[in-house]
């Protein structure tokens, strides 16, 4: 399992020097087999008698972080959705890529997604889980800009990724605060302790942090306005990334940590109040958009919403259609982004209101679009499983019982009046999406293209997508026992049955797909009448306008505080780390009550070397008050050369002989450079400059000194320098300890000193000979 | 004695910091020479001062000053050698091309 997880990502190292031949043979050929048999081994785990898989290796044991990949029915469902449709949207990107494109970039993008999607979906430890997480929302975001050109797309690339990732970090708080309160990092562990979990303090935060994840990934309402603009990638990316598989990562988390929240109130209440009003003005704004994909993408986020409120639900039924829907979604919608990739592809044009009466050029793609459109609308026919999916669907909001609370019960009454009237859209945009690409007039001095039929290859995968949407339809049982139980036992937490059957009997949930159809159809055919709503409302508030209020103003305040201490002022630079250096290290100090002012066990005080002191200090004052250049050489030899005599003083021979030499270079060199330079200028900072450099270099002073003193007398170590004394001439054969230990025990340090001085000679080199431009001088 | 030393040496650091606070590139320069003078009678004190001879061994004798401080310190003149006259030759170009030895008046162009 561990090998199907990480075959994307082997390949996706591969695809660039396998795209190197993309002119003899497309990219995508080489590399369809991996989704393809990473999608049969994941088959095989099919059946009534599945049972769990778990393999585990350790990444960080000292963080209890592994990655743990456990296969329940949940994960089973996911996985075969991310490589089945992986494989149809490589093969169908074939032909929509042309080989002019970079499609090495193009696959290796959507491999790491693959891989990185598999791995949310399998990982049992929730660190892991966060990873992967987070690798989908970058190759989602490196797939929207993959027309990096267009403005559009770098802008929908910048949204997704903010607002994903944004949803991201606020997850990783909330599964750090799981595995403090519960003490492990797998999710099966905190299921079991999930008594723990509802009883903590914690928990408030731990489901706002979580869902903030989840409705930020899967476009929840008000955080969907990344979707329409990732609409921007191509459609392959669109329909395998935003639609069939990423956006319902959120979903997948909600549906994952179900057992543990599930029937908790006030989890029903956000879950379903989020998800049917995100079912409701997805739909509401669909029918809005003249753009196919933005009217897919709407279409998605109301379709998330109406799964992501059936999870809310919680009982057995909505689990499944759920766990159902899931799969019907990904079916249909994947069918239709398809397809209007094609419409896009052979017309030049996704724009609704240009497009028309197609269906007599293309006939196929109109009959996949029809089922496809058909089986989102919820049109009762026993051939599309969209029916049986919305009517279960509505059938739960029916069934909601057990909670209580005044609000809730509020919600619980107007939940499923909520749903008819979000399936009455859904019924319209699809009825729209279909009628007003295929039928009506045909424009023909609007389209930039002649239409034709797509070729035949093309249109394989919308219809095997079509295929499985009419077989789901036809004969659900055969998905029910080998999948659709399992993963619904697995969110449920134990054991669901349910039978798929078209016909009930006269119940309410039929009576709500007839109202839907009834009044959906009228809504469409008088579109035109109502249309003038969407001027009224929303008008022209929307989420995006904040969205792009909040990003100017924080690119607006970010570099007016950025300039402001990174004004270019070497002083001020200095300052800040000055000061910070010094006030961490006092506070530090005081913190662990590192003071330690009883300087024991030191050397006689001799009168000579207190009066060296005593002029190297007042030569070193000196240099902050000498304006003459001369003068100012003067004292800092006078400092040196101080030094140099402390050297003789102290029993150091070599230090003071290359400190004398040194010295003497040094003062040459000033020598000859204030020959160029202007001479010290009088001070003209003002007096608040001065005090602040004055007390900056005070505390640096004081610290130095604070440090020194009580280090002195703080040794926690015995000295090492009992060793050189001792093998000086053993092991170096020198008599003199400090140069054997500089050529020898040390001698690595010194041939990079060396290299240093060397750097330091050529830098000085080029400086003076190198001009500008030749021929200057 | 040390303290004396001690006391010297932060001297030295408060006069570099002020140094090397200033605008001009000179006082810099100077800075960052005093910074390396005290740097080094810091190592020094704190191996201890005036105990035993100079690290250079004669027969009969066991007790030397401590010679890894002095090692570690002659790496660093010899460096900070390397550094300072890297930055005068530095300060030299720098006012040859653009007329000023400000540091306020470096800060690059508009655009950057």
């Amino acid at each position: 399992m561990i090998y199907a997880v990480f075959a994307p990502l082997v390949f996706a190292i591969l695809i660039p020097f396998l795209s190197r031949i993309k002119h003899k043979i497309h990219t995508g050929w080489l590399i369809l087999p991996v989704p393809i048999l990473v999608f049969a081994y994941f088959a095989s785990f099919l059946g009534s008698n599945f049972e769990n898989q778990v393999r585990s290796i350790d990444w960080i044991p000292s963080l209890d972080i592994s990655l743990t990949f456990h296969l329940d029915g949940l994960s089973l469902l996911f996985a075969l959705l991310i490589t089945g449709i992986g494989s149809l949207v490589v093969l169908y990107s074939i032909f929509y890529l042309d080989k002019t494109e970079r499609l090495g970039h193009f696959y290796t993008y959507l491999y790491i997604f693959m891989a990185a999607m598999l791995g949310v979906v399998l990982s049992d430890n929730v660190f892991g889980l966060y990873v992967f997480w987070e690798f989908t929302s970058l190759s989602s975001f490196l797939l929207i800009g993959y027309w990096h050109f267009k403005e559009r797309s770098r802008y929908g690339a910048v949204k997704s990724l903010l607002i994903t990732v944004m949803g991201g970090f606020s997850l990783l708080a909330g599964l750090i605060l799981l595995t403090i309160v519960t003490g492990t990092t797998s999710i099966r562990g905190m299921v079991d302790q999930a008594d723990v979990i509802l009883a903590s303090p914690f928990l408030p935060f731990i489901m706002a942090f979580l869902l903030l994840g989840a409705f930020t990934k899967s476009a929840q309402f008000p955080f969907h306005i990344w979707l329409p603009d990732a609409m921007e990638a191509p459609t392959p990316v669109s329909a395998y990334l935003h639609s069939a598989t990423m956006v319902k990562a959120g979903i997948y988390l909600m549906a994952r940590f179900s057992p543990i929240f599930g029937g908790e109130p006030s989890f029903f209440m956000l879950l379903s109040l989020f998800g049917i009003i995100t079912l409701v003005c997805g739909s509401y704004m669909a029918v809005r958009q003249t753009d196919l994909k933005a009217i897919l993408a709407y279409s998605t986020i109301s379709q998330l919403g109406m799964i992501m409120a059936m999870l809310g639900f919680g009982t057995d039924v909505a689990i499944f259609a759920a766990v159902f829907h899931i799969l019907n979604h990904a079916t249909f919608k994947g069918s239709l982004f398809m397809v209007a990739g094609i419409v896009d592809h052979e017309t030049g044009t996704r724009d609704i209101r240009r497009l028309g009466g197609l269906m007599t050029f293309m006939p196929i793609s109109a009959t996949l679009a029809l089922f496809g459109t058909f089986s989102m609308a919820g049109v009762p026919l026993p051939f599309l499983n969209g029916f049986y999916s919305k009517e279960m669907f509505f059938d739960a909001s029916l069934q909601l019982s057990g909670y209580t609370g005044t609000f809730v019960e509020i919600l619980a009454t107007a939940l499923p009046y909520l749903a008819v009237l979000g399936s009455i859209f859904t019924f319209v945009y699809s009825m729209y999406l279909f009628f007003g690409t295929f039928r009506g007039t045909y424009k023909e001095e609007q389209l930039p293209v002649k239409p034709h039929e797509a070729p035949f290859m093309m249109l394989v995968s919308p219809m095997i997508l079509v295929l499985g949407v009419i077989i789901i339809g036809l004969v659900p049982s055969i998905f029910n026992d080998g999948l659709l139980t399992h993963a619904a036992s697995a969110v449920f937490g134990s054991e669901v049955t349910k039978e798929i059957s078209f016909w009930h009997g006269f119940i309410p949930p039929l009576y709500m797909s007839l109202a839907v159809v009834a009044i959906g159809t009228l809504l469409y055919v008088f579109k035109s009448k109502w249309e003038r709503i969407y001027s009224v409302m929303p008008g022209k508030f929307s989420f995006n306008r904040i969205y792009d209020w909040a990003v100017n103003q924080l690119e607006s305040a970010s570099s007016r505080i950025t300039s402001s201490y990174m004004n270019g002022s070497m002083r001020l630079y200095m300052v800040l780390l000055l000061v910070a250096v010094t006030g961490i290290t006092f506070f530090g100090l005081w913190m662990t009550n590192g003071f330690n002012f009883e300087v024991t066990d030191v050397a006689p005080v001799t009168i000579h070397e207190v009066l060296i002191a005593i002029v190297m200090a007042a030569a070193a004052i000196a240099t902050i008050f000498v304006r003459n250049r001369l003068a100012i050489i003067i004292v800092v030899g006078v400092v040196g050369y101080g030094l140099a005599i402390l050297f003789v003083l102290y029993r150091a021979p070599d230090l003071a002989l290359t400190q004398l030499i040194v010295e003497t270079v040094t003062v040459a060199l000033f020598l000859l450079c204030f020959y160029h330079l202007p001479n010290l200028k009088k001070r003209t900072e003002s007096l608040a400059h001065r005090g602040v450099n004055l007390f900056v270099s005070l505390g640096f002073g004081a610290l130095l000194l604070v440090i020194s003193l009580s280090a002195y007398n703080s040794r926690f170590f015995d000295t090492i320098s009992g060793y050189f004394t001792e093998n000086s001439y053993k092991l170096g054969g020198g008599d003199n300890i400090v140069n054997v230990i500089l050529v020898d025990f040390r001698g690595l340090d010194t041939l990079f000193e060396v290299a240093v001085l060397f750097g330091a000679g050529l830098g000085i080199y080029s400086l003076i000979r190198l001009r500008k431009n030749k021929g200057a001088k | 004695m040390e303290i004396v030393m001690i006391i010297l040496a932060s001297i030295l650091f408060a006069t570099a910091i002020y140094n090397m606070l200033q605008k001009q590139f000179l006082r810099i320069i100077i800075g960052t020479v005093l910074l390396s003078h005290a740097a080094h009678l810091f190592l020094l004190t704190m191996g201890q001062l005036k105990r035993g001879n100079p690290p250079v061994l004669v027969d009969g004798v066991t007790n030397y000053t401590d010679p890894l401080p002095q090692a570690l310190i002659l790496t660093s003149i010899v460096i900070s050698f390397g550094v300072t006259s890297f930055l005068l030759v530095l300060a030299y170009r720098t006012y040859t091309l653009n007329k000023t030895d400000n540091m306020d008046e470096l800060r690059g162009s508009k655009d950057e």
